[in-house]
């Protein structure tokens, strides 16, 4: 009787697990699949020609890494060191930022008042649309009238007002600052649940040893929250290498490229003329094939405690059936 | 003794200097993240000639009602209609994605089915691909089915919503204890009804922290929407911002400050209400993913 339920039960599983099964499929799988058949054929131009394999299977995969006629890098190539470049600088202060303040606002000796107001203000910037953002920098930072310029005036800092969004690295130092300014907020709120999940008897121990603030931060506090920086790097990888909203808002990818990311390259190919398709889809490939090599190696270096996470869990699902008595 | 003296003062000294550091920087931060909004706000007052002559003012001015005339006779950017519209979808995205996450949480939690291994790993998986990836295949066959401006191929997808799911389940391990389900069994409680009468009502607090988020998340996307949408009339509020950057407002800067804020200020308002659990709620995510 007993063991007839149980059977009834799984189908209970899959009945519950069709919604998004379904939704997945049509949504996510369907489109995955059809981006992948698309970056080998003919499919371009505003009218595409019917569904054809390529003579060359790999023609659009290899034109997004041929030099151009100038004898420049490709354009992808470049979107795709720009990508890097943009989401690098930008991690590293907000990793640094968000590891010095969580170190701070944990610290039990200090104990800085006012705590919930600087993280509901730190994490703002992180909750208002990304589209409003870059149309606000680009406001903010405009020219020859606007807020920067202004205040640079008022301070004496500069005679005449500075075209910020008219130069290279200026307008890439803006996008990676609004990344980082963003992001923060989010991080540091992620890093300070970790160390409040630090055994305290550990920090109490090293105190009675006499450990100062800074080997305590190096020796315990990096360690333990090891696995929650690698998890906020892989997730801050993902987002940073699929960056659109700020870059595309701020300045259209320029100026001359300089902030063109990998998916500016993916929807202009597509979305302007001649609309192809098929090159925009192998760049997705590719981009699809480095996230996922990147979080695998992410992973890879994570993977020993996880390892014993899951033995863990095992154990403990093995106990759980042993106490049912299946 | 005099020696310890000194150290246990110099021990004091450090640390309100070290005290003082912190309160500079934290104020410092503070300063930057609110800055930029507070000049789009006073900014959103003014009148074009006043930014002229000074972009940067901490007072407000008294061009408020001028501004909103003028933003609402030049026409591309109408709040009105990209509310309504971000409205119907961010709610209707919030609903299924909480609703069905729950539902596939609890199908992976209760009960034992053959490939239930397979498919944990499947939504973990697709966790990390982002919408770039899927969007060229996604929006060629939206376009072959005529389904270009349909704003259900926005709403639909969010029933398979991989990162709610695991949040879901995560919840769902700490929360329900599966003799509850049993008792409701023997009292001859269907599958469905238990999860709808008992089962939701103890994921409450992750229901409410999901909401939030996508909420947030659904309100604030602008690639998809982009893509997706060409008429004017079913544009999303991350467009309608997006049409300032067009031409007619390049001399009109009161109203580009003023459509920004008309954009931010719900959303900042909605944030300061609920900001406990926001905080809470990136908290609890990180550290249970």
């Amino acid at each position: 009787m007993k063991r007839k339920k149980l059977v009834n039960y799984s189908k209970f599983g899959y009945l519950f697990a069709i919604p998004f099964i379904l939704a997945f499929t049509v949504f996510t799988l369907y489109p995955v699949c059809y981006t992948l058949l698309i970056g080998f054929t003919n499919h371009e131009g505003a009218i595409p020609p019917k569904l054809k394999f390529l003579k060359d299977p790999l023609e659009n995969f290899k034109y997004l890494f041929k030099k151009r006629r100038s004898g420049q890098m490709s354009y992808f190539l470049l979107a795709l060191i720009t990508t890097a470049r943009i989401w690098v600088i930008n991690f590293i202060p907000q990793l640094s930022l968000a590891l010095l303040l969580s170190a701070w606002f944990t610290d039990n000796r200090v104990k800085v008042k006012g705590q919930g107001f600087y993280k509901v203000v730190f994490y703002l910037p992180n909750i208002i649309t990304a589209a409003t953002i870059a149309i606000l920098f680009r406001a903010l930072f405009s020219y020859p009238i606007g807020p920067v310029n202004d205040i640079l005036k008022t301070l004496h800092l500069v005679k005449e007002p500075f075209f910020f969004l008219n130069k290279k690295t200026p307008t890439r130092a803006i996008v990676e600052f609004v990344q980082c300014w963003q992001w923060y907020g989010s991080t540091m709120i992620t890093l300070i649940a970790a160390v409040i999940g630090i055994n305290p008897e550990i920090f109490e121990a090293a105190e009675i040893d006499g450990a100062s603030r800074t080997q305590k931060f190096w020796k315990i506090t990096i360690p333990s929250v090891r696995p929650i920086m690698l998890f906020t790097l892989v997730t801050s990888l993902i987002g940073g290498l699929s960056m659109f909203d700020i870059p595309m808002l701020l300045a259209q990818g320029g100026p001359d490229n300089a902030t063109q990311t990998v998916a500016i390259f993916i929807y202009n190919e597509s979305f302007r003329q001649p609309y192809k398709y098929n090159r925009s889809a192998a760049a997705s490939i590719v981009l699809c094939i480095i996230i996922i090599g990147c979080s695998a190696a992410l992973f890879y270096i994570m993977r020993d405690k996880d390892a014993a996470k899951l033995a863990k869990l095992k154990k403990q699902e093995m106990k759980r059936l042993k106490g049912r008595g299946v | 003794m005099a020696t310890n003296e000194v150290a246990m003062k110099s021990k004091t000294k450090d640390s309100v200097i070290f005290k003082t550091v912190i309160y500079i920087v934290c104020t410092i931060l503070a300063i930057l993240s609110i800055a930029p909004f507070w000049v789009m706000l006073m900014n959103a007052t003014r009148s074009t000639e006043n930014i002229m002559a000074h972009a940067v003012s901490l007072i407000p001015g008294k061009n408020l009602g001028k501004n909103i005339k003028k933003l609402s006779t030049l026409k591309t950017f109408n709040a009105a209609v990209g509310m309504k519209n971000s409205a119907i979808i961010s709610v209707s995205v919030t609903c299924l994605s909480v609703y069905f996450s729950c539902l596939t949480a609890y199908a992976i939690h209760a009960y034992d089915w053959k490939l239930k291994k397979a498919f944990f790993g499947l939504v973990i998986g697709i966790m990390t691909l982002p919408g770039t990836v899927t969007m060229i295949g996604f929006y060629r066959i939206c376009y072959q089915l005529h389904l270009v401006n349909n704003r259900l191929m926005l709403i639909l997808p969010a029933i398979a919503a991989p990162m709610t799911v695991f949040f879901m389940k995560q919840y769902l391990e700490g929360a329900l204890s599966m003799e509850i389900v049993e008792s409701a069994r023997i009292d001859g409680a269907g599958e469905f009804r238990t999860f709808n009468t008992i089962v939701l009502p103890i994921m409450k607090p992750a229901m409410a922290t999901q909401a939030i988020f996508s909420f947030v998340g659904s309100w604030n996307n602008y690639f998809l929407p982009m893509i997706l949408l060409n008429k004017p009339s079913s544009y999303t509020m991350p467009i309608m911002v997006s049409l300032l950057n067009g031409d007619i407002y390049k001399t009109e800067f009161g109203c580009v400050y003023l459509g920004l804020s008309m954009t931010a200020l719900p959303l900042i308002i909605i944030y300061l209400l609920l900001s406990k659990y926001i905080v809470s709620g990136v908290a609890l995510g990180s550290v249970k993913g």
